[in-house]
């Protein structure tokens, strides 16, 4: 999925003297015997969307709460801008949240709702109509004040859940799923609609998701996690393109993975011998691996070339096999390919030509798959 | 053939041919359903049971007394040339009115039966409030718990306090014998005891429908009160309190109503001054042996309770209004 944000030249976290916005150090948390989280250091920097991607049980929504405040940390130290709020009770951090479920007030108007966080503060009555109204435009939903949470649909439960939120002007807002509950049209226009608001108003968003798309249009970084720990931190794009372990490869996107022997270790490439694929990687990129070590090497579906004819070339980098299925998917076709060593291969193709012109591949077809030299990733974990 | 066949053709007979079939066939020709005949029977039970007996002491409040049996005059007279008489006595009524004695009763009940449901609200709420909060293991047994004085019989539960109350009963005993009072402290024929003895009884029907809405109470409600910036204790007043008001009425009215015709426990437990309408009541229908002062007594301490249970069903219509 293309980033709908301009490339970014800030990158804060490349900066070695930068100040983190939030910093959680050595952040553990253990329920019983169970260890939800499990010593998470993270540096989260000033305007940036960070994600927590995981699935279930992976530790990221007790992160969260632990940065609200709803539980206290086992052992480590959580820092917001500055300041030690390890100890602090959530009704004095800086901090808003979205909630999962949104948790509206039933028995308040959607005025009330929004109000609620500034009433708390003994914001003047008048500044604070004023400032519902503001955030109730911001989120297009000014004609439903006077609603009861009951009497609104799930995406203006939604807006309203974050115009609670924002309303407070937080430095920091941490979003539960924020989108989960939405359809898919509504999830990916709000997505676009959270982009905008976070530009408008430069608040610190951390945003927990499972849902992996959602994670790459919304953040600057993401913090990919599992079973309590953080498995990789980085742009969408290091994410999907560089993965730091079978886990990562394999979490995000679909992929192809083939265990393998390194066979020849040079510094800007390497040769990795299969007998899943019954053939030889050739990839364009270094590894800190001991010679003849036991490696992975996982290629994405959409980088591999499906032709007829054989390919031209040395013999690395290619594989012969025969399509088991194609499934038609509108912008893009699925095929499974099975190779001589009995795995299977996932390759999609977009669909550029209309079906039905130009020769199609069908079940049954010998093809030949080939991928460039700079498609391959090798992980050694 | 065996038996259960026999059974079985007989009833097969019975519904195919039998009055089941002419009664449902008769009931349906009218346009009843099963489901009006299902519904039917707690309105005639209601009917029966309350509409009836209602209507009977209605018409005896209206009669005036007599030494006889029945002890009030009939309300319709045949009079010698074919003419029926109907005398409706309102002097009953105005009796009430006259009698100091009979709305300082009715006073008296309202407010001690107020006072005894706001200790119990205030009891009633953190124990509901600990049992819907603590972990899923321990609330069955808790509830249990609060249930459990239902096995012994209420009588007998209010003479106990009267052992645990008396002078010579167990706390009085227990103080004097650790040397901190030399005489027992009167408790019994008190108000405390009787408040005690309300409290005591009726403390689980105030509980129980907290319970139920305090369970329901979505914690996260909590929680976001919290990330605006709510203290705990605003958050209890501003969130916990509106969204629990259904229990909160509910066991008010369950402690409350009961609470205004309580007659056992001022009686056993309560002073000479405790004058409530019950005893009222059984005076006047026992002692007294009027019986029609005695209806209108029961007539008028009806409409006063009618008066809060309708305020509560109309709170309930809008709570299933708003959630709907």
């Amino acid at each position: 999925m293309a980033s709908p944000r301009p490339e970014q030249k800030n990158e804060p976290w490349k900066d070695p003297g930068a100040q983190p916005y939030v910093r959680l150090e050595k952040l553990t948390k253990r329920f019983g015997d169970f260890v939800a989280v499990d010593d998470v250091t993270l540096n989260i920097y000033r305007g940036e969307i960070f994600c927590l991607l995981g699935g279930s049980g992976s530790g990221k929504t007790t992160l969260l709460r632990m940065m609200a405040g709803f539980e206290r940390p086992s052992e480590g130290r959580i820092w917001i801008d500055g300041a030690d709020v390890t100890a602090t009770p959530p009704y004095e951090r800086p901090v808003n949240m979205m909630f999962q479920s949104y948790a509206l007030f039933p028995h308040m108007s959607v005025q009330k709702n929004v109000a609620f966080g500034l009433r708390q503060d003994k914001v003047a009555a008048g500044e604070i109509d004023q400032r519902v109204t503001d955030i109730l435009k911001l989120v297009r939903m000014e004609q439903f004040a006077k609603r009861m949470p009951h009497q609104l649909s799930g995406g203006q439960r939604q807006r309203v859940a974050l115009a609670r939120a924002l309303v407070k002007r937080p430095k920091l807002l941490l979003l539960d799923e924020p989108l989960a509950a939405l359809d898919r049209k509504l999830r990916e226009h709000t997505q676009f609609e959270l982009l905008n608001i976070q530009e408008k108003l430069g608040v610190t968003f951390v945003v927990v998701t499972h849902d992996q798309e959602e994670a790459m249009t919304l953040a600057t970084r993401i913090g990919v996690m599992n079973h309590g720990g953080i498995a990789q931190i980085g742009t969408a794009s290091d994410i999907y393109e560089y993965p730091g372990s079978r886990f990562v490869a394999d979490f995000i996107g679909s992929v192809n993975m083939f265990e393998g022997r390194l066979v020849e270790d040079e510094p800007d490439y390497v040769r990795v011998a299969s007998d899943e694929l019954g053939g030889t990687f050739h990839v364009g990129h270094g590894v800190s691996a001991a010679p003849d070590a036991t490696v992975w090497v996982a290629l994405r579906p959409e980088k591999i070339v499906l032709s007829r004819e054989r390919p031209d070339g040395d013999g690395d980098n290619r594989v012969e096999g025969v399509v088991a299925e194609v499934a038609y998917r509108g912008d893009q076709s699925i095929y499974l390919v099975k190779l001589a060593t009995g795995r299977q291969m996932r390759v999609t193709q977009p669909n550029t030509l209309r079906t039905g012109t130009g020769e199609r591949i069908r079940w049954d077809d010998r093809v030949w798959l080939s991928w460039d030299s700079s498609s391959p990733v090798v992980v050694t974990q | 053939m065996s038996k259960p066949f026999l059974l079985g053709e007989l009833l097969a007979w019975i519904r195919a041919h039998g009055p089941w079939r002419w009664a449902s066939q008769g009931l349906r020709a009218r346009g009843y359903s099963g489901r009006t005949l299902v519904t039917a029977v707690p309105y005639l039970w209601l009917a029966l049971f309350f509409l009836l007996p209602f209507l009977i002491v209605l018409k005896i409040s209206v009669s005036e007394m007599q030494l006889a049996m029945p002890p009030y005059q009939p309300l319709v007279s045949w009079i010698s040339d074919g003419v029926i008489a109907l005398r409706i006595s309102f002097e009953n009524y105005l009796f009430l009115l006259e009698d100091s004695l009979y709305w300082k009763s009715y006073l008296n009940s309202i407010r001690t039966a107020a006072i005894s449901t706001v200790i119990c609200l205030l009891i009633g709420y953190p124990m509901a409030y600990g049992i819907a909060r603590s972990p899923a293991a321990w609330r069955n047994l808790l509830l249990l718990l609060v249930m459990l004085p239902f096995w012994t019989s209420f009588l007998l539960r209010v003479y106990a306090w009267i052992g645990i109350l008396k002078n010579n009963g167990v706390i009085n005993n227990l103080l004097m014998a650790l040397g901190i009072i030399d005489e027992p402290i009167v408790m019994l024929q008190t108000n405390f005891a009787m408040y005690i003895g309300i409290v005591y009884s009726y403390l689980p029907f105030m509980v129980l429908p907290l319970y139920t809405a305090i369970e329901k109470l979505d914690q996260s409600l909590l929680e976001a009160a919290a990330n605006l910036g709510c203290r705990p204790v605003k958050a209890f007043f501003r969130i916990t309190v509106p969204l629990t008001m259904t229990g909160i009425i509910a066991g008010c009215m369950l402690v409350f109503i009961p609470a205004v015709g309580e007659f056992v426990i001022p009686a056993l437990l309560g002073g000479p001054d405790s004058l409530m309408i019950g005893r009222v009541l059984w005076e006047e229908f026992f002692n007294n042996r009027d019986w029609p002062v005695a209806s209108a007594v029961a007539i008028v301490m009806l409409f006063v309770l009618v008066i809060p249970i309708m305020i509560y069903q109309r709170s309930q219509g809008q709570q299933l209004g708003a959630h709907r």
